[in-house]
């Protein structure tokens, strides 16, 4: 494990969590690509959700307005991000809630872990939540012998599909009706036989299943959208009710919240309210919201704790031009405009966090070298860029962390040749005639070594011109 | 055990300060171009963003409440607030009111009618925020049918209207509509954990 | 107006019939275009593999080349797009506050083709003949980048003789990503093989494109699979007239099968 300096930014550190993929971007993308039907899958879901969305945003006259405040509002809150955690702190201290502080993984678990148990509680419900999974919540809490019943009906299917999320919002994109119904029955206790895969029966039937679950567990854990620092109001926004059940049933809500989740005032909630869901799930607004602040008496949850996560956090922050990758409020818009993400699916990101997103940000809490493959994993196409409801400049940020890349010894030796030769006109040119009169690389290129002959899985070589345009000019 | 000297408190803190630069900042100035609070209300336009999420919508003057709650939910025992004006009810309903009742006698309920805080027209959303005539929030979210009365001044433009109207420090619902997911295939889906029927009475202004 | 072309390496090396007909169409417009001989390459490659500090050099070399011109026109969307985007950041990202000013004022004159058209010389007929059913691949960096919307199929409907045929899913990426060819060939080559069966799709005996690097990607697929369809680069179309016999069959197009 890299040493690390109290107070100083540190990344998340390794062999806990789920920010780390056990083989580079190229070799886990080609088990998607190799799957069709996960290729029709996430083609169907993405092409779907780009026309709702597109709708909804269209609908809006003022989209660009409100992505500028969005930008503007989570610039400020990096700026001051120190000074609005503890003003945070003090709000929802004084609503009867109780604040716990995170530098990582490791600690944000013994929190949580630490305050389940001392409930007498064995089992937690969990409204999806991205802080979560990136510390390996579930995990962690198995370990202590407490159970965690994941009640989104994503993570449910791919919790009894014993499988691993693939998208930020909809983690089971990559399965279809007809998969789905074969994991509940196979894997749901108490289900019909009968069951088919019609969308509605298939959520009927996790009603049933999760229904018992939720009225009997006395401790939730949730993540959170927003958290308001001048009230202390947290938001969570979901669609299925199962985030209410989970905030609102048990005797304890313990919530786990990345530090950059902050936003200064209540006001500035008019505008993530409108950006997260069009640019989200492509609706006016999702079916819930739920906001509160610290304890209500006599209604929801009397213990409420909120844990303060960094865990690398810090580490983005401290890049001036990475941080903008905290600007990010989940909503996945640019992984369902993504042409990588649509053919690999998100386990090829090995992250929790994939697609665009998760290129920029993944490697960031890691550090790069962790996470080397990442940043190359876009054609730098910048549809994410034009999705992001709150502009972040992903394009920039890959090419900007590519620079930071541990680069291959013979990949950085050609690069600076070439160079070399780009910036002597002469050289250049002789390169040029070299290049045309050698044909090194055989008929239309198919003789090329690796990793250029990757070039030629798919594709020819074009034949190289008789002449260069400045021996055209020249000879003019 | 170095870092135990340390608190995580300071630590987080220290860690963000340094990746931030020690010097605190005056909060920046945000560009707020966006349609701002205030505009024309349009109710045809919530019934119509109502109805587009599944929500069935009745319009009708006050006196007529009772009639339409009875459409929906003759016959059938429900749980009330226990500020909800007696007058929307009718004789056909057993309403049960929420004294603390416990969340088995809640779930073993048909339906639950409430009052609303504030409705979003542009958004087709419907906010609760705890007052007495909307109760807990737990009784909003066991019982199948939902059936929300709403005043026609409580309805306002847009989320900036909706925000500026309410108060952070109540516990607040925002709902559009039913229960659903986009789950499976990323098409909408009503119908999962919450309600799964949305009723809102509007009534006349 | 005395135009200095910015030929890019690629064009230059590999696409000289793209570079030919910039200069044949600007001509025929009525401009005198100047080829500056010091330039070589803009360094996208370099900072976009990850390597800006071997991209410095070749930033400085381009102001420098471009400087004195009033007017810097390439026939690259990707090109113009580095100079405009990556160049002052390279020279921020050394220290080198000076050169990033120099570089933004060269980048301010400086115009992909179509943009130049449309927007400084202010036609969309330019007086092109070309018989051929064509479809039009809007490339990622003249589409987001440069944002030069419509401005070529405004100039291909005004080309005599040509049909133009819409290429359904048009603004997803043909894959290419420079490096990311090579280092994610298998999910470039995938990306390719939609873009191909778009095309194939519309019927349209030729594929072009303001981007002779994406050109060269989907050509080299459309070669592979022996389909006949043919890339050839914005400008060689918009360079085709009755009179030269140029009909879209000059010695060499771009990319051919």
């Amino acid at each position: 494990m890299s040493r690390t300096f109290l107070g100083m930014p540190a990344t998340a550190p390794r062999g806990v969590g789920h920010l780390r993929g056990e083989e580079p971007f190229p070799a886990a993308a080609r088990r998607g690509l190799a799957d069709p039907q996960l290729r029709r899958n996430l083609g169907h879901a993405t092409t779907t959700i780009r026309a709702k969305s597109g709708a909804v945003i269209g609908e809006l006259p003022d989209w660009q307005a409100l992505r500028a405040a969005g930008s503007a509002i989570k610039a400020d809150v990096l700026a001051r991000l120190p000074e609005l955690l503890e003003q945070l702190e003090a709000a929802v201290t004084a609503a009867g809630g109780t604040v716990h502080w995170a530098a990582d993984a490791v600690e944000a678990n013994r929190i949580v872990t630490d305050l389940v148990a001392a409930t007498g509680s064995d089992r937690v419900i969990k409204v999806k939540s991205m802080a979560t999974q990136e510390i390996g919540l579930n995990e962690a809490l198995e370990a202590a012998g407490i159970a965690a019943v994941e009640t989104d009906l994503a993570e449910l299917i791919v919790q009894l599909g014993e499988d691993r999320p693939s998208h930020i919002l909809v983690p089971a994109i990559h399965r279809n009706r007809a998969e789905i119904r074969e994991i509940f029955l196979r894997a749901m206790p108490g289900v019909d036989p009968s069951l088919t895969d019609d969308p509605p029966a298939l959520a009927a039937a996790a009603r049933r299943f999760l229904r018992e679950t939720f009225l009997a567990t006395r401790v939730a854990v949730s993540g959170v959208n927003f958290a308001v620092a001048e009230t202390g109001t947290l938001a969570v926004v979901e669609s299925e009710g199962n985030g209410r059940m989970c905030l609102t049933l048990p005797e304890t809500l313990i919530t786990v919240m990345g530090v950059e989740k902050v936003v200064p005032t209540w006001r500035d909630l008019e505008v993530f309210l409108q950006l997260l869901p069009r640019a989200s799930t492509g609706e006016r607004m999702n079916p819930y919201t739920s906001m509160w602040t610290g304890v209500t008496p006599g209604d929801g949850p009397q213990a409420f704790h909120l844990v303060l996560l960094d865990n690398g956090r810090s580490a983005v922050l401290a890049d001036e031009v990475g941080r903008q990758a905290l600007h990010c409020i989940r909503c996945s818009a640019c992984l369902n405009v993504c042409p990588v993400y649509e053919r690999t699916g998100g386990h090829a990101y090995g992250s929790v966090y994939p697609g665009p997103i998760g290129a920029v940000l993944s490697p960031q809490l890691t550090g790069v070298e962790d996470n080397a493959s990442l940043p190359y994993a876009s054609t730098l196409c910048g549809a994410c860029y034009d999705a992001c409801p709150v502009k972040i400049n992903i394009p920039e940020l890959l090419v900007h962390l590519r620079d930071q890349v541990p680069h291959p010894r013979s990949e950085a030796a050609a690069m600076a040749a070439a160079a070399y030769v780009m910036d002597r006109p002469a050289l250049y040119a002789a390169a040029q005639r070299a290049a045309r009169l050698s044909r090194l690389a055989g008929r239309r290129g198919r003789g090329l070594p690796p990793p250029l002959s990757g070039w030629t899985i798919g594709r020819d070589l074009p034949q190289p011109p008789p002449r260069t345009f400045r021996e055209w000019w020249a000879q003019r | 055990m170095v870092g135990a000297a340390v608190n995580g408190r300071e630590e987080v803190l220290a860690r963000l300060r340094a990746a931030r630069g020690a010097q605190p900042r005056e909060p920046a100035e945000v560009p707020r171009d966006y349609r701002p609070a205030g505009a024309t209300v349009d109710l045809d336009l919530l019934v119509d963003r109502l109805t587009d999420y599944r929500a069935t919508v009745h319009r009708c003057a006050e006196p007529e409440v009772p009639g339409v709650v009875d459409a929906v939910l003759g016959g059938r025992r429900i749980v009330i607030p226990p500020a909800l004006p007696r007058r929307w009810l009718p004789a056909s309903v057993t309403a049960v009111t929420d004294d603390n009742l416990t969340t088995e006698e809640i779930a073993a309920t048909d339906g639950v009618v409430t009052a609303a805080a504030v409705a979003v027209a542009e958004t087709g959303t419907i906010v609760l925020d705890g007052a007495p005539d909307q109760g807990r929030r737990v009784i909003t979210l066991l019982p199948d049918v939902h059936l929300c009365v709403l005043r026609a001044e409580q309805v306002v433009a847009g989320v900036p209207d909706a925000v500026a109207r309410l108060d952070p420090r109540r516990p607040l619902t925002w709902i559009s509509g039913p229960s659903a997911t986009s789950d499976i295939e990323l098409n909408r889906v009503e119908g999962v954990h919450g309600p799964r029927n949305l009723h809102v009475v509007l009534l006349a202004p | 107006m005395r135009i200095a072309l910015f030929v890019t390496c690629l064009a230059d090396t590999l696409f000289p019939a793209a570079a030919e007909a910039t200069v044949r169409l600007l001509e025929r417009l009525g401009h005198q275009v100047v080829f500056p001989p010091e330039q070589t390459c803009c360094g996208q490659m370099h900072v976009n593999t990850g390597y800006s500090a071997q991209a410095l050099p070749l930033v400085r070399r381009h102001v420098r080349t471009f400087e004195p011109y009033d007017v810097v026109v390439a026939p690259s969307g990707s090109c113009v797009g580095s100079v405009r985007h990556q160049h002052p950041a390279v020279a921020r990202g050394a220290g080198d506050e000076r050169l990033a000013e120099r570089a933004e004022a060269v980048a301010g004159r400086t115009y992909e083709l179509s943009e130049f058209l449309v927007d400084v010389l202010g036609v969309t007929d330019v007086g092109a003949y070309y018989p051929h059913r064509v479809t039009y691949h809007p490339t990622c960096h003249s589409l987001r980048m440069l944002r030069v919307a419509d401005r070529p199929l405004r100039l291909l409907r005004e080309v005599r003789g040509l049909d133009l045929v819409e290429l359904p899913q048009a603004e997803q990426c043909c894959g290419f990503g420079g490096t990311f060819a090579v280092k994610n060939a298998d999910t470039s080559t995938a990306m390719l093989a939609d873009k191909l069966r778009h095309v194939l799709s519309t019927g349209a005996d030729v594929c072009t494109a303001g981007d002779a690097s994406c050109l060269m990607h989907i050509g080299g697929g459309l070669s592979r699979l022996r389909t006949g369809v043919r890339t050839v680069h914005l400008a060689e179309i918009l360079a085709a007239t009755e009179r030269d016999g140029t009909t879209g069959r000059t010695g060499r197009t771009a990319v051919r099968a």
